[in-house]
């Protein structure tokens, strides 16, 4: 979890009011990877807006977390180019290979899996991406070699 | 970059640009578009960097990381200018040859260009190819010429120009008659006459309005908002300047969803460029005239490309649709009149003022004037982003740009506007393709997604894959599209598990109807059209899965088959070691055997064996 004095940095960017809602909870699910309670709290507090909103932006979103997230966001897409070459098989086997569902975080909090609309490289379907890096026309075999240089990375 | 206070100083510097040694040279340009960029268009230009500096000056050669080239399939495109020769899926081991053979010694590399499948010579110049024939590129023009974090670059092809003849020769009337003129409609789907949209908002009571530019694209299947954003992000700022001088606005929005990183990156440096310049700010190149952009992210919900909903969304709200009208020409933002026009329409703007209004329209069709940008993508042997003048035929788009089916395939449908888009079959081919006539098929026009179909996509899987998406992203806020989306999509579900029933069709049309006339949001209202359009030209496939239990195209897993051929099968255990259900047993060396009580049918035996051995039927 981030400490006050990051937060309140976060905030010291924002003048405060709904409209900077979205932007805060932006900047604290980036720097923590998901949205810790008692922070959600303290944001309400200075922005002058009802946790009630607080809560309801937080998880109408999709890039919200209320749960901690992995330090790497893996993201198969499931785009129509995608769906139609094998999107689905793509991200079961990845789904494997981690051992969790889509949506949930391994145990050792490396790796969060998700699945997303499109990630607008339809040409090379299908794709799938980590973190901010894209990679294109999956197979099956390539995966456990990107997993592998994601975790060594560590 | 110095601070331009007049036209006059902009018109100097350009002009400066435009006879500095450096815009004559040789330029190198790597595709560093949507297509080229999961491909290792960065390595490419990394490799060219390297192999440069080694070379010493003694090589003139300019080097950029350009935007969008188009033609995906052939990434990593590099295209060498002033002779616009453009090779084709470039590593960077090819780059030394590059540099040695072509910049040096100006000789082509054949084997490195397209090649005309009738005769198999090489085609090295973007003229002769016809993917590149046929298009008209107004939005995509610049994207192959620029660097797209240099704003010096966007100048010197003409970027501005439009913005300087505005301020210095247009009221904001003369401009909103031009676009009116122009013919141009909103490129986002909805196809609004855009000069009507605007005079709606400059005439509406109120000091204060905003200009929001709508770049939540999440189509599935279409990308080419982000290859503008991130290729040419100037265009869409000079397009919004236009705008909010023609409206009488001060403050604009960008609205980026958050899975486009990149557009976000690319369009802040080109605002924090523009304001440094005097190109935004407080009186603009000395006209009096003051305007601000500011960018805001999406959080990941689709139904946010929807107006109202974004609407409320930049105000920090969830992004719940309201009922229009009224429309947010007249009550948008914060209460003001707003007017949202997606990336694809400011970014037509520039051309429009630039080369006229007639111009403009005498592009196109009696009621969709001007060009389109369409990413075609799918079961073509090109894909890429197209950009043809309104009017031009299905066919003209995936044959003669797309070069046809891929792997001999037969065209089966394309599928346009995404989910509120429907397939269209073969009969239509020759539909000239413009808002009206497809929605006259089922279809809308939508974002510009075009993504084609052949035999191995099935039609049922595909209208169930639609409707799966739509359920996940409608809002809840309405009963007609939370709750019809459910049913749908339950009974798309139950036919594509073998568990289809005659009534099922009937009853599908029936929810359809309630849907169409009954939801808040274009979401749910056009969310029918998948299933409305594969029912009506693809009834047989229907048929196939709910009377014989049968999937045609090999898809829907519960309906299929798997075994192993033992004559292929070379017992390497690559799909024993994939299988999750341990449903394949065997010796190491000798053929396997699949359990079909085991078996889930997932497919993953079927994708990893290299052999072919495995085989599937329904």
């Amino acid at each position: 979890m981030i400490n006050p004095e990051k937060l309140e940095a976060i905030l010291s960017h924002y003048q405060g009011g709904s409209a900077d809602l979205i932007p805060v909870l932006q900047d604290i699910q980036d720097e923590n990877n998901y949205l810790p309670k008692d922070q959600l709290k303290v944001v309400a507090h200075k922005l002058q807006v009802p946790l009630t909103q607080v809560y309801s932006v937080a998880t109408f979103f999709k890039m919200f977390s209320l749960e901690p997230k992995g330090r790497h966001q893996i993201r198969v897409c499931l785009g129509t180019a995608c769906h139609l070459r094998g999107g689905q098989r793509l991200v079961e086997m990845v789904s494997r290979r981690l051992g969790v569902d889509i949506g949930q975080t391994t145990p050792d909090l490396q790796f969060s899996l998700e699945t997303v609309g499109c990630l607008g490289s339809c040409a090379q379907a299908p794709l799938l991406m980590v973190d901010d890096q894209y990679f294109g026309r999956m197979s099956m075999d390539k995966v456990p070699k990107i997993l592998k240089s994601y975790k060594n990375q560590d | 970059m110095p601070k331009l206070e007049t036209v006059q100083q902009l018109e100097e510097y350009r002009r400066r640009l435009l006879t500095h040694p450096d815009a004559q040279a040789l330029q190198i340009l790597v595709c560093g578009g949507p297509g080229c960029l999961p491909m290792g268009s960065e390595e490419v230009a990394a490799a060219f960097r390297q192999e440069l500096k080694e070379r010493g000056p003694a090589v003139k050669v300019l080097l950029k990381e350009s935007g969008c080239q188009g033609w995906c399939s052939k990434a990593v495109k590099v295209m060498i200018r002033p002779q616009e020769i453009t090779y084709q899926q470039v590593t960077p081991q090819d780059v030394p040859e590059i540099v040695a053979e072509t910049l040096i010694q100006g000789k082509i590399l054949d084997r490195l260009c397209y090649r005309d499948p009738a005769d198999q010579t090489a085609k090295a110049h973007k003229s002769e190819i016809p993917f590149y024939q046929g298009q008209q590129p107004l939005v995509l023009g610049k994207m192959d010429l620029i660097d797209p974090t240099s704003l010096d670059d966007y100048l010197a092809a003409g970027g501005y120009r439009a913005l300087q003849q505005v301020l210095e020769q247009m009221s904001p009337e003369a401009v909103i008659q031009a676009v009116g003129r122009s013919g141009l409609r909103g490129r986002g789907g909805g196809g609004f006459p855009t000069g009507r949209k605007w005079r709606l908002c400059r005439e509406a009571s109120g000091e204060v309005k905003y200009l929001i530019c709508n770049g939540d694209e999440g189509d599935p299947g279409a990308f080419m908002d982000r290859a503008v954003m991130e290729g040419n992000p100037h265009a869409v700022l000079e397009g919004m300047i236009i705008g909010g001088y023609a409206i009488g606005a001060h403050q604009s929005f960008i609205y980026v969803r958050h899975e486009y990183p990149l557009a976000v990156k690319r369009l802040s440096l080109a605002i924090d460029q523009a304001r440094q310049c005097g190109l935004l700010g407080d009186n603009i190149l000395g006209s009096g005239f003051a305007f601000e952009v500011k960018i805001s992210k999406g959080a990941g919900a689709f139904v946010c490309g929807e107006e109202t909903a974004l609407i409320r969304s930049v105000e920090g709200d969830i992004g719940e649709p309201v009922p229009r009208p009224p429309y947010p020409a007249q009550h948008g933002l914060w209460g003001k009149p707003t007017v949202i026009n997606n990336v694809e329409t400011w970014a037509n703007l520039p051309e429009i003022i630039n080369r006229g209004a007639d111009w403009f329209a005498a592009m196109g069709t009696e009621k969709s004037k001007g060009t389109k940008v369409f990413s075609l993508v799918g079961a073509v042997n090109h894909t890429g982003l197209v950009e043809v003048p309104m009017g031009t035929t299905l066919r003209q788009i995936v044959f003669d740009l797309g070069g046809g089916i891929r792997d001999g395939g037969e065209f089966k449908a394309v599928q346009t506007g995404g989910p509120s888009g429907g397939c269209i079959p073969k009969e239509y081919l020759d539909l000239p393709v413009d808002y009206d006539s497809l929605q006259s098929v089922g279809s809308i026009m939508g974002s510009g997604g075009m993504i084609v179909m052949d035999q191995s996509s099935c039609m049922v899987d595909v209208a169930r894959y639609f409707m799966s998406f739509l359920h996940d992203e409608s809002c809840g806020k309405c009963t007609p599209c939370r709750e019809g989306t459910k049913q749908i999509l339950e009974i798309l579900t139950e036919i594509t598990q073998g568990r289809g029933s005659e009534e099922h069709p009937a009853l599908m049309e029936e929810l359809c109807a309630t849907m169409r006339s009954a939801s808040l949001c274009g979401l749910g209202q056009s969310a029918v059209n998948p299933v409305l359009s594969t029912l009506k030209y693809f009834r047989e496939e229907y048929e196939a899965h709910i009377q014989q239990k049968r999937c045609p195209a090999l898809v829907c897993r519960s309906l299929l088959k798997y075994t192993i051929d033992p004559e292929t099968c070379t017992g390497c255990l690559a799909c024993v070691r994939e299988c999750p259900a341990e449903a394949i047993r065997g010796e190491a060396g000798e053929p396997q055997e699949l359990d079909q009580e085991l078996c889930v049918k997932c497919g993953q035996c079927y994708e990893i064996c290299k052999f072919k051995a495995v085989k599937v039927e329904s």
